[in-house]
């Protein structure tokens, strides 16, 4: 399968299998795939052995390769992710794990004054070819240290790609992409796409995953639902929630096109202007924090291009500036939900 | 020790301080007559090695291309002691296209990966890497080790504590080194530290931990003989800190004013001790005293024109190489 096939694929045309995976058994596989590949993959995070990760990112992985290639480590984030920096160096392809991305505060000297800048310092002479693997997001209640996204504060630093999937397809293809490139990679994944048993999840969160070997591209994005009037650029579980509300508004005739970002770094800003040419309109749905992040990032680059292909003023729904609540309703209240992106939609179709 | 030893650890402390007196000149040169940290041939932050050269000539002497070395915001005498190309490094420290970065990281951000070599300008920070570098020795099945190097001060961080725990924890081929000048810029240790010797701290992470006191380059050296050894043959990590001296400022251009120890500071040169020591004891004589000297400034002169031949870089091209 090749390459643009694959990420089609699972947006545009039915997959070539019926096989169904959750996205992180997906992922899983990705990992197992190259870590039987290629001796220099190993995986190491904390509760990435035993317990198969407390998002279920590394499940079953340790019983296939042992304690040597997928290892446990203490409590220790700036240790083990400098030390993915350095076996990276030495020319290994280190899978580390960040629990939370909400643990950056921790180790973010490691990820972007190490793993970020080695190579650009280095004048391209060490590359640092490894995956910084991070749960992200909401919903469930847990409070404001462990329900952020803050993947606009990866992408803001340069240096490292950023990737986060919405679905098992994707999710899959992106991490043999991020495995095999020679940079490194932050995969952001959700953890209300991961299929998990224990989680409410979106019926996407479990897909067709074709079992062969198949990248998706790093740095494209894919029309997740082609439409007519109006373009939602948006990312990861959000894009659950727009295709939702797409689905409904085609009742109310109206038409959307989901765009799913895949890749922050880097941002196919063609496909969000080639779209954003045909509608004319623009939505920003993000669940990380409204200011000095995606969304305006992203508005930003069509308004730089053309602002006149806006036919409305732009819109965005992601969260306002507060640190993420815990009460049920109080978190529904400042996250992306279908509500809000309906509500959204209306308002920059002028009715 | 023998001589011929003797005379290799002699010979890299005046490599050392030679390049160190030579960048000063270079650097100094049109800064004057105000000083201004952004201009001239070598713009930014420098900050030079003299006085710790016992440290890395030490260290160094136990090690082959094929370990591993991270060293700090003061990487000079690492760099140097571990055989990173003189002539790229100089480049870089000048800025030009022919530096081991091209003119894009500067003289606290040096990698040169012939020798596994790498520095960092953040306190502590260079631990981390250097366990990743161990263990990738460790897996491939090659008993080369990994050498961190931090001052005094990166022993109050994070990553400090993290990285021995770590190292330890899995027996990684890695020799943890403190180079304890006393100073954190203006913060003598008294005022920073809560032990009195950091090789006590050790004792917290179950492995070997070893102060040279005297910033004797052969003490250096004995220690250093041990815990490479017991990385190598697969015992894991030590400590090992060396009282060493920070002969000038914590960068070019810092008055010093807090520094009570000034006064003191010239009878503790390690240079001229040891060389004393070598006359001393008739290993050296003024023939080969000259002789060493000559050589050394012959190769810091060609590194520094080779550096001064090379172009600046395109401004054009700083967009470049964030990803490979």
């Amino acid at each position: 399968m090749s390459l643009t096939d694959a990420a089609d694929a699972s947006h545009t045309s039915a997959p070539a299998t019926t096989r169904k995976l959750s996205t992180s058994k997906a992922m899983v596989e990705a990992v197992a795939a190259e870590m039987d590949r290629d001796q220099d993959v190993f995986v190491m995070g904390e509760d990435v052995g035993a317990y198969g990760g407390i998002f279920s990112s590394t499940t079953g992985l340790v019983d296939r390769f042992g304690p040597q290639r997928v290892v446990d480590t203490p409590i220790s984030e700036s240790a083990f992710i400098g030390a993915a920096i350095g076996a990276a160096v030495e020319g290994m392809r280190p899978i580390a794990e960040l629990m939370f991305v909400d643990f950056f505060g921790v180790c973010m000297d490691q990820i972007y004054n190490h793993m970020a800048k080695i190579h650009y310092e280095s004048g391209g002479n060490v590359r640092v070819p490894m995956v910084l693997t991070t749960a992200v997001g909401g919903g469930y209640s847990d409070g404001a240290q462990h329900s952020q996204c803050l993947w606009g504060t990866f992408a803001h630093l340069p240096g490292m790609k950023v990737v986060a999937p919405s679905n098992p397809a994707d999710a899959k293809g992106l991490m043999t992409s991020a495995i095999r490139d020679d940079n490194p990679v932050v995969y952001m994944f959700h953890k209300g796409i991961m299929g998990l048993p224990w989680m409410a999840k979106n019926p996407r969160s479990v897909g067709p995953v074709p079992e062969e070997d198949y990248e998706v591209p790093i740095g494209k994005a894919a029309i997740a639902r082609p439409g007519t009037d109006v373009t939602i650029a948006t990312l990861s579980l959000s894009v659950h929630h727009a295709l939702d509300v797409a689905d409904e508004l085609a009742g109310d005739d109206i038409d959307c096109e989901v765009v799913d970002l895949r890749s922050l770094v880097p941002l196919d800003t063609d496909t969000i202007l080639e779209s954003v040419g045909r509608t004319g309109r623009l939505l920003v749905v993000d669940e990380d924090y409204r200011s000095f992040g995606v969304s305006g990032e992203i508005i930003a680059r069509v308004a730089e291009r053309d602002p006149g292909m806006l036919a409305a003023p732009p819109v965005r729904v992601a969260v306002p500036d507060v640190p993420i609540p815990y009460a049920r309703g109080l978190e529904d209240a400042v996250l992306p939900t279908s509500e809000r992106i309906r509500n959204a939609v209306f308002g920059v179709m002028g009715r | 020790m023998d001589t011929a030893t003797r005379l290799d650890l002699y010979r890299t402390m005046v490599l050392i301080r030679t390049y160190e007196e030579a960048i000063l000149r270079e650097y100094h040169a049109d800064k004057k007559p105000v000083f201004d940290i952004g201009a001239g041939a070598i713009p930014g932050e420098m900050h030079l090695s003299a006085g710790q050269e016992p440290v890395a000539a030490g260290v160094c002497a136990h090690l082959t291309s094929s370990d591993a070395v991270t060293a700090t915001h003061r990487p000079h005498h690492f760099a140097i002691a571990h055989g990173v190309d003189m002539h790229r490094m100089t480049a870089e420290i000048f800025g030009r296209v022919d530096g081991l970065g091209k003119g894009r990281g500067g003289h606290m951000h040096l990698f040169d990966p012939d020798v596994h070599f790498s520095c960092s300008g953040i306190i502590a920070e260079g631990y981390p890497p250097a366990l990743g570098q161990a263990m990738a020795f460790q897996r491939r099945g090659t008993d080369a080790v990994a050498v961190a190097v931090t001052g005094e001060g990166a022993a109050n961080q994070g990553a400090f504590h993290e990285s021995l725990n770590l190292a330890a924890l899995w027996k990684l081929p890695v020799v943890f080194v403190i180079e304890d000048n006393e100073w954190g810029i203006s913060v003598p240790r008294s005022a920073s530290t809560c032990v009195t010797s950091n090789a006590d701290r050790a004792a917290g992470y179950g492995i070997p931990g070893t102060r040279v006191e005297d910033n004797s380059v052969e003490g250096v050296h004995r220690a250093a003989s041990e815990a490479v050894a017991r990385a190598r043959a697969g015992d894991g990590p030590s400590l090992l800190e060396v009282h060493t001296l920070r002969l000038w400022g914590h960068f070019e251009g810092d008055p010093q004013a807090y520094r009570h120890d000034l006064d003191g500071v010239p009878g503790r040169d390690p240079l001229p001790t040891y060389e004393q020591t070598l006359r001393d004891e008739g290993v050296l004589d003024e023939a080969a005293v000259k002789s060493v000297a000559a050589d050394a400034s012959e190769r810091v002169e060609d590194a520094i024109a080779f550096a001064r031949r090379s172009p600046l870089p395109d401004p054009k091209e700083a967009l470049g190489l964030v990803f490979a």
